[in-house]
């Protein structure tokens, strides 16, 4: 457990890339294979499950330490992780633990199945074998959630300075639902397993944002191709062996919440994947993202759900064909031999569809389109170039995206919470609210768009200007005004407002104007597509 | 009813009977001031009191000002109320205010710590009915190692950085800490170089106390000659252009809000030493132990939460009192910015 939290406190110290890279590198070139899987899987978000639930930890946490809950509940909104807040209640300790982080992993998964009295003996004995540091490492394996500000994609690069693997073939190495429990370092990373590869995804390509003046720098415009940029669930489906797997961007398998899906199987032969987005679809147009939400979180997709919102696959790649993989043919190629196989099928019996590519001549009829983007339900252009391989993550050049403008309302600033991580002690997550009748109404929170120097003002004016306190939230005297950007807009019967708005930000504090000139709800639900 | 000796007005602390405020925020006739950070000490009073040690300080702060110099223990009578400064350890000079009237005593610790530190004088406790106490640090989360640890950390991390060929910058408020930091450097490693807000305040110090020698960072100073050595800066000399002359340079600083991952990551600091010139939670609480005191009145800091576990755990009549010391200790950004 050292190395491991020496490790994790190397990269938490320093924001430079380089050296989080070196210190991963330098870790991987030494420590042993069991713990290499284990950073791996941890790193890409493979926890061993939750095996003892937080109430128990924390109420064993203070019973340790001799402090009543309260303080701890306390101490916890205000240090703002639960992990970090029991390394730092806990009594130092002078005794010291020599096992590796595989071990400790190996007995928090055994820890699931030991009764009660087991399990708190078992954290007693190893809190106080650890120190603080160890012990905030431990916790965090223990409760999940572990963000150290290192992506997937620099751990894999660190992996690949240390094996000499090439890195895309790592990235590929390590997608899909593997867990270090039914693997080895060397079966996962070292060897080449043809059964492993039967449901593994492809690492999705993604798009930058276009640049300021992007039209000067791409070339000639008839070098691109054009499409809407879908507002659904970006996956993949891979037809192999028979069997339908579909994956989402967050490396998901949910093939089992998008069973019509499986009708593909009679009609896309073995050793195909499709990129594409997942809509939700009705009376022959694709509908609101918002009608989408009742299925994403449904555990259980009940037969009159899939009546209700049925779904399809619009598809924009292809990856694999004839067991092949094509992803180093260019985007014209991929293309042609997608939209001749998904033109032979029927769409409406079969819910596979086209994402329609379009060329232009002028940036202004490119333009134009794009202004269509809200009316045909999508979040603006992609522009992905013809020759363009299809890449591993997010990449520079070859694709971009050119949303639309977000939809934009002035708000009040009326509730206030303290942040997480980096931003834990300041109050960084914001609720807001539009006039109603002479009423302030909730409609939104946000908690990113301000500069770190802007947080630090609105978190010390809070600190100011606290009306009431529900535990860590506080209300604020009404007194600021926030432009709210937000990207879809539709009604919904579980807001207090009536409205829900995607993905709200903050865009810019309006210090320029008084609450009484904020919007009101009416302006808000004008902004409803119609 | 009998009024309370010490009162929370929109002045500061006042004492009615003696006429007289201590670390008063709004300017006033008569000031006892218990240490020269600015929030203690503030500009525009007619007259100030405070330990003789921390007069050339404020003096430096506050330009030509009209204050009588107290030494440890010196009873002072104003109107029949007796006052007496002792040492709160939390900076040089750095004083807690005992007053007694008719027997009754109040304590007002100002910022103090109990651990000695080697250059502040050390906190001595004094009995009192009534102690008035901050508690910046007033959660069980707060728990210093002793600072001998600190510094072998400290010292370590500058030697690593020395034999990497990089310059270490370490940020600490200008008055206090950064003498505290000064006074701890192992100069067997490199030689010490300061900003000009450190370099200022420490001359003024020296009066009275016995630092390292420092070499004061001017425009003649070459990046050579600096590489390896360690600077002492005050945290605002952080990202600033004064600091990117010292390329390639690893920075640290040194506080008690470098115990939260959170305050450690979002300054985009190298590293964070968790050391702080404010007591910690077991010290606030053996410090209330050893006045024994029945009433305890806690100013800033995390006071709501702390009285209440006075009152719930330790039986003590505590209470809070809002002053403006700090507005909320949860501050940490601002604190460590401005707590000079």
């Amino acid at each position: 457990m050292k190395d491991f939290a020496q490790l994790i406190k190397k990269l938490d110290s320093t924001n430079k890339t380089n050296e989080k890279v070196a210190a991963l590198t330098a870790y991987f070139q030494n420590a042993n294979d069991a713990d290499k899987l284990w950073t791996i899987a941890i790193l890409s978000h493979r926890r061993p499950k939750r095996p003892v639930n937080t109430t128990l930890l924390r109420l064993w946490a203070t019973e340790i330490s001799g402090i009543p809950l309260w303080l701890f509940e306390e101490s916890y909104h205000i240090v703002g992780d639960l992990a970090e807040t029991i390394a730092l209640i806990l009594p130092t300790s002078s005794a010291h633990s020599e096992k590796s982080l595989s071990e400790f992993v190996s007995e928090i998964i055994e820890l699931r199945t030991l009764p009660e009295e087991e399990k708190k003996k078992y954290l007693h004995d190893n809190w106080l074998a650890l120190n603080y540091f160890e012990r905030f490492v431990f916790n965090k394996i223990l409760t999940g959630s572990f963000r150290i500000g290192v992506s997937q994609k620099l751990m894999t690069r660190a992996l690949s300075k240390a094996t000499g693997i090439d890195e895309d073939i790592l990235a590929y190495k390590l997608m899909g639902d593997w867990t270090p429990e039914k693997t080895t370092y060397k079966k996962l990373i070292l060897e080449q397993n043809e059964e492993d590869y039967l449901s593994k995804p492809y690492p999705f390509y993604l798009a930058y944002a276009v640049e300021d003046n992007f039209q000067e720098d791409l070339g000639p415009i008839s070098n691109w191709s054009f499409e809407h940029k879908w507002d659904g669930i970006r996956s993949q489906v891979i037809i192999r062996n028979d069997e339908v797997f579909v994956w989402s961007r967050g490396e998901e398998l949910v093939t089992d919440k998008y069973p019509e899906f499986q009708d593909f199987l009679k009609v896309i032969p073995n050793g195909t994947v499709i990129d594409g987005e997942i809509l939700p679809f009705g009376e022959g147009e694709i509908q609101n993202f918002n009608t989408l939400q009742t299925r994403i979180g449904r555990k259980n997709i009940s037969k009159a759900l899939l009546q209700k919102t049925p779904v399809i696959l619009n598809a924009y790649d292809l990856l694999e064909w004839n067991g092949e993989d094509i992803r180093q043919k260019p985007f014209s190629e991929r293309r042609k031999i997608l939209d001749e196989m998904i033109q032979k099928i029927n769409s409406e019996e079969i819910g596979i569809y086209l994402s329609e590519t379009m060329n232009f001549e002028t940036w202004e009829q490119a333009a134009a389109e794009r202004d269509l983007s809200r009316e045909k339900r999508s979040e603006g252009l992609m522009l992905k170039r013809k020759d363009s391989p299809y890449l591993v993550g997010r990449k520079k050049g070859d694709w971009w995206k050119w949303k639309i403008d977000p939809f934009t309302i002035d708000a009040v600033l009326t509730y206030a919470m303290r942040g997480h991580g980096r931003r834990a002690n300041l109050y960084t997550d914001y609720t807001f609210a539009l006039w109603d009748e002479g009423e302030l109404v909730t409609f939104a929170k946000a908690y990113s768009g301000l500069t770190d120097a802007e947080f630090r003002q609105v978190d010390a004016w809070i600190k100011r200007n606290t009306l009431e306190r529900f535990g860590p939230v506080r209300s604020v005297t009404p007194q600021h005004v926030f432009e709210i950007a937000f990207e879809g807009i539709a009604e919904s019967s579980r807001h207090k407002s009536g409205i829900a708005t995607r993905f709200p930000r903050i865009l810019r504090w309006r210090k320029d104007k008084p609450i009484a000139e904020a919007n009101t709800l009416d302006d808000l639900k004008a902004l409803i597509p119609k | 009813m009998k009024q309370p000796l010490l009162v929370f007005n929109e002045k500061g602390i006042y004492c009615e009977k003696a006429d007289v405020y201590i670390d008063a925020w709004r300017p006033v006739d008569k000031c006892i001031v218990t240490h020269g950070h600015a929030d203690h000490s503030r500009w525009g009073h007619k007259h100030y009191i405070t330990q003789t040690n921390n007069v050339p300080i404020i003096k430096h702060r506050l330009g030509e000002i009209s204050v009588t110099g107290k030494v440890w223990n010196e009873t002072f009578t104003i109107n029949g109320v007796k006052f007496s400064l002792h040492p709160a350890g939390h900076i040089i000079a750095s004083s807690q205010v005992r007053v007694e009237y008719k027997g009754e005593v109040w304590v007002f610790t100002g910022d103090f710590k109990t651990e000695d530190d080697g250059l502040a004088e050390i906190y001595e406790p004094v009995k009192c009915h009534t102690f008035i106490t901050e508690c910046t640090f007033g959660l069980p989360a707060f728990k210093w190692e002793p600072q001998a640890e600190v510094f072998k950390d400290i010292n370590n991390w500058w030697a690593t950085n020395k034999s990497e060929g990089r310059t270490s910058i370490l940020f600490g408020y200008s008055l206090g800490k950064a003498q505290r930091l000064l006074k701890h450097l192992d100069t067997s490693i490199g030689k010490i170089y300061t900003h000009g807000a450190v370099e200022n305040m420490t001359e003024v110090v020296r009066e009275n106390y016995k630092l390292p020698e420092t070499t004061l960072i001017t425009r003649d100073t070459s990046k050579e000659e600096i590489k390896g050595n360690i600077i002492v800066a005050p945290p605002s000399a952080h990202g600033s252009t004064w600091i990117r002359r010292f390329v390639p340079f690893v920075t640290a600083s040194a506080s008690g809000w470098m115990t939260f991952r959170g305050a450690r990551r979002r300054r985009a600091i190298d590293r964070g030493f968790v050391l702080s010139d404010h007591a910690d939670w077991e010290g606030l609480l053996s410090a209330i132990k050893a006045t024994g005191c029945e009433k305890v009145i806690a100013t800033h800091g995390y006071t709501d939460i702390f009285a209440r576990y006075l009152r719930e755990e330790l039986g003590y009549d505590a209470r809070t009192e809002k002053t403006q010391y700090e507005e909320e200790s949860a501050e940490i950004d601002k604190k460590i910015e401005n707590e000079d």
